[in-house]
């Protein structure tokens, strides 16, 4: 903290820090979700920590590097298809799983060299192709069989009821690290540089925010991020087709929840899973409508109110449930309208 | 000479792919927007000539004098009620939004046409496979020469009005620098609308060809989208003719992967288009000049 | 009736109040110079005038109408142009492109591709050549010309003589003390006082936003325009 006589500076306020104990409480409680819920709710809820992953990850890469990709599925696929290479080549199941995010991040380096040299709507289509050409060579891999697809046999070694409390823990946890690691990187240097980045990149350059190091490293984190989603699918279908985890549609369901929830926030890719979760369950089996129906809330959101519903929360009521960015304390009697000035970011 | 005909079809093919192309790189030329949905447009168009021919027994050709027209105005409230707020929201914002809008379309589709694959070649019957045959391996589909045509047409279609009409120039001219055409009475938003509305007419051009030519359905527009933008990055942003280059460097890339191997077609067009990228990055020289030609071409 | 009133116009960039309280009116024929130092407002009230900027109080009056909300795109037909500091030609486009581009979109009057030519004869032989590739003079020909096409009962001219070498100005100004002569209504800024005072018919001096001098060019002293210029007397 540094003041000139009453004015400072704060993170943590008394709030923020009930707030970050109580999501560790909701955290550690489901840890024993296996042991407290139905095979089927475990299930569902696995898929939740994937979405939050999709989302959080998504939004790391648009919402703090200003990225828009329409092709993050290369990623999610690529990292199911590594898992099932890896599990083909002996490695055992849970561990495959990890490997795989941390093969395709060491994929992303060659790729994000040449992708982040593109401005603004080259980027998105540009991955894309990458996404398609990822799909057509994994296809090419007689393992898969073309669209035939292949399936994760090693966790046939597991029960049934193991094997989804395995997965469940292995999502809880993936989840858990993740969101840990943005707080993190959010805090630290690299927040600076991504707000300023975010802000105006070229201004952010010429006060020596290496920018395209510091999207790099965005890049790198969200395709390992998207992998390990992948990944983690992968152990909850068992079945691998690559048209499936190819598909577009992941994409898609990342800018849903990103941009319902709130892009450029911290907390609004996990509500925004939240809501994608809850809607998908009451709808999803509607099909074609509900998918409509996502296309045109990302259309509206992205219209109408490009913060989302976390950042809508936050402008009228700032909860500052976060120790994140900085808020200036003003003594007594300063213009309070300044003081709303220090919570502008995230 | 087979190899020969294979480089004939990949130029026929990129013919085609300038159709889809240009429209995308005109409104990126105008309004410096990627619409994401350029792809669904074009197949909407494919099924609006569809249902003229399938119900109403309309050919094409002739549907094309109702479809263009509705494209259009699509063009316009496209702009009006999408393009217009996404521009003032700063440069994620149209990606976003036209990318919701390609789900909305592409899924409304589906749920008016569901997952049958569609075809416009019936509509026009012995044209769509008749040739002539220049030699045994040699031939010339009468259906890739009027593409080829159309292609050209529509290119230097565009490149006449955009250079010697009043609309033409009022264009350029908002491109070039959108806050001060006000001052010349020029009114950018409708400007702004009028481009919209000729791009999406564009599309409805390049449904026509890509019903003709081929099937599609209605998730068909992702492909369309990308190859349209594979054309034109490799043909130079913003750039009419060097789509056309692109489109037929993309298509002989094809058709050639496809020589090699069954799997080939896709995969030679992705990879290329990544080498050309990759070759842009390690060859600066090259690119610039690249770069410096397709902005002289936007503004040409 | 005056052609143009002016009743306290405000007009903001964000929090600055750039323009705060201006009050003019200008009669047919007459040319105004708007002087003052950089900042105090003379662009800003310009773009105000010619709808590129936004009023936040007060009106504008062109001929009895009140244009205070229409867009500048709208006041173009009525008679208003706006030559804008720094040129801002399409540069991508040729000298007969960046005329054509504004023929027709004003009102039918005098000036048409011929005698604008005839005005500015330096664009002649440079008639086909890209806007970016000329010299500054040139271009602000060029500027000026684009305005004109539109026929503007009302030419407001920026700093037309920024960045021009001494030759240049002169040659431009040769262009347009024919159009003044012609009974144009002119508001122009200018660095150059001297140059000001000799072709206006009126002067007024801004400072931080507020009208701190007004009368006519005859009258007018370079000493008295000194102090409105940096404020040395309050008020008139």
């Amino acid at each position: 903290m540094s003041g000139v006589g009453d004015l400072g500076v704060e993170r943590w306020t008394p709030r923020a820090a009930v707030f970050v104990a109580a999501a560790l409480a909701v955290l550690g409680g489901l840890a024993f979700g296996p042991a407290l819920f139905s095979a089927a709710i475990t299930e569902r809820l696995s898929a939740l920590f994937i979405y939050v992953i999709l989302a959080v990850m998504w939004n790391v890469l648009a919402g703090y590097g200003g990225l828009v990709s329409v092709g993050q599925q290369a990623f999610f696929g690529l990292g199911a298809y590594v898992a099932v290479r890896l599990s083909a080549a002996g490695i055992s199941v849970y561990p495959a799983l990890l490997l795989a995010a941390l093969v395709v991040g060491g994929l992303a380096l060659p790729i994000g060299e040449v992708m982040l040299r593109l401005s603004g709507g080259e980027f998105a289509i540009g991955m894309w192709v990458v996404a398609e050409l990822a799909h057509l060579l994994v296809n090419l891999d007689p393992l898969v069989q073309g669209e035939t697809g292949t399936s994760l046999i090693a966790l046939d070694a597991f029960g049934a009821a193991a094997r989804r409390a395995d997965t469940y823990w292995a999502a809880l946890a993936a989840m858990a690290f993740l969101l840990a690691l943005v707080f993190l990187m959010l805090r630290g240097r690299l927040g600076t540089a991504l707000q300023a980045i975010r802000d105006d990149d070229v201004a952010a350059a010429s006060i020596g925010v290496r920018v395209l190091a510091t999207k790099r490293v965005v890049f790198v984190l969200a395709a390992a991020g998207a992998a390990l989603a992948g990944a983690l699918w992968l152990a909850t279908a068992i079945t691998f087709q690559p048209h499936a985890y190819f598909s577009v549609q992941w994409t898609a369901y990342m800018i849903f929840m990103t941009l319902v929830g709130g892009l450029g926030t911290f907390e609004g890719p996990v509500l925004g899973a939240v809501l994608f979760f809850i809607v998908e369950t009451a709808f999803g089996a509607s099909g074609v409508w509900y998918l409509v129906g996502l296309g045109a809330a990302a259309l509206g959101f992205a219209l109408f109110a490009p913060r989302g519903v976390w950042g809508a929360f936050a402008a009228r009521f700032s909860p500052r449930l976060l120790p994140l960015g900085y808020h200036v304390v003003l003594p007594a009697g300063l213009v309070p309208a300044l003081g709303k000035k220090g919570e502008e970011q995230a | 000479m087979i190899f020969l005909n294979q480089i004939l079809q990949g130029i026929f093919l990129g013919a085609y792919y300038a159709l889809i192309a240009c429209s995308l790189s005109f409104l990126f030329g105008v309004m410096r927007i990627i619409n994401l949905a350029h792809g669904s447009f074009i197949v909407v168009a494919a099924f609006l000539l569809f249902v003229l021919a399938d119900r109403f027994g309309l050919p094409p050709w002739l549907g094309l004098i109702l479809v263009v027209p509705v494209m259009a105005a699509l063009g316009w409230v496209l702009q009006v009620l999408v393009l217009e707020r996404s521009l003032k929201g700063g440069l994620l914002v149209p990606l976003l939004s036209t990318f919701g809008l390609a789900i909305v379309i592409d899924n409304l589709l589906f749920e008016g046409f569901g997952a049958d694959t569609r075809s416009l070649a019936p509509a026009i019957g012995d044209l769509a496979f008749a040739s002539w045959t220049l030699s045994d391996d040699v031939t010339i589909g009468q259906l890739d020469a009027i593409i080829l045509l159309a292609a050209i047409v529509v290119l230097g279609g565009l490149q006449l009005f955009l250079a010697q009409t009043r609309l033409g120039r009022a264009i350029r001219a908002t491109a070039e620098a959108p806050d001060i055409v006000g001052l010349i009475g020029i009114d950018a938003r409708a400007v702004y609308g009028f481009a919209t509305a000729i791009a999406i007419a564009l599309a409805a051009i390049a449904g026509a060809f890509l019903g003709l030519r081929a099937t599609f359905n209605p998730y068909s527009g992702g492909m369309q989208l990308l190859f349209a933008f594979e054309a034109v990055v490799i043909g130079g942003f913003g750039s009419l003719w060097g789509t056309l280059i692109g489109g037929i460097v993309l298509g002989v890339a094809q058709t050639l992967g496809a020589f090699i191997n069954p799997h080939g077609f896709l995969i030679a067009g992705h990879g290329f288009f990544l080498a050309v990228l990759i070759a842009r990055l390690y060859l600066p020289p090259l690119a610039e000049r690249l770069r410096r030609r397709g902005r002289k071409a936007v503004a040409a | 009736m005056p052609l143009l009133t002016v009743e306290g116009l405000e007009a903001r960039h964000g929090l600055l109040r750039a323009v705060r309280g201006v009050d003019l009116a200008l009669d047919e024929g007459e040319t105004l110079a708007l002087v003052g130092a950089n900042g105090a407002g003379k662009t800003t009230l310009l773009r105000t005038i010619a709808g590129a900027h936004r009023a936040s109080a007060g009106r504008i009056g062109f001929d009895s109408a009140d244009i205070t909300a229409l867009p500048a795109h709208r006041r173009v037909p009525l008679g208003i142009a706006l030559v804008p500091e720094g040129r801002q030609l399409f540069t991508g486009m040729t000298v007969e492109e960046n005329l054509l581009v504004a023929a027709g979109r004003g009102r039918p009057g005098r000036w048409t591709m011929a005698t604008v030519l005839d005005a500015f004869p330096q664009l002649r032989p440079k008639f086909k050549a890209r806007a970016g590739d000329l010299s500054g003079g040139q271009q602000q020909a060029t500027a000026i010309a684009r305005a004109l096409m539109t026929n503007p009962r009302l030419l407001l001219l920026d700093e037309v003589s920024l960045g021009l070498s001494p030759v240049a100005v002169d040659q431009l100004y040769v262009s347009l003390q024919t159009l003044l002569g012609g009974g144009a209504t002119v508001v122009l800024v200018e660095q150059d006082l001297g140059r000001a005072l000799r072709v206006a018919s009126r002067v007024v001096c801004l400072l931080e936003g507020r009208v701190t001098y007004a009368g006519a060019a005859r009258e007018t002293t370079r000493e008295r325009v000194m102090e409105a210029y940096f404020g040395m007397t309050g008020g008139r």
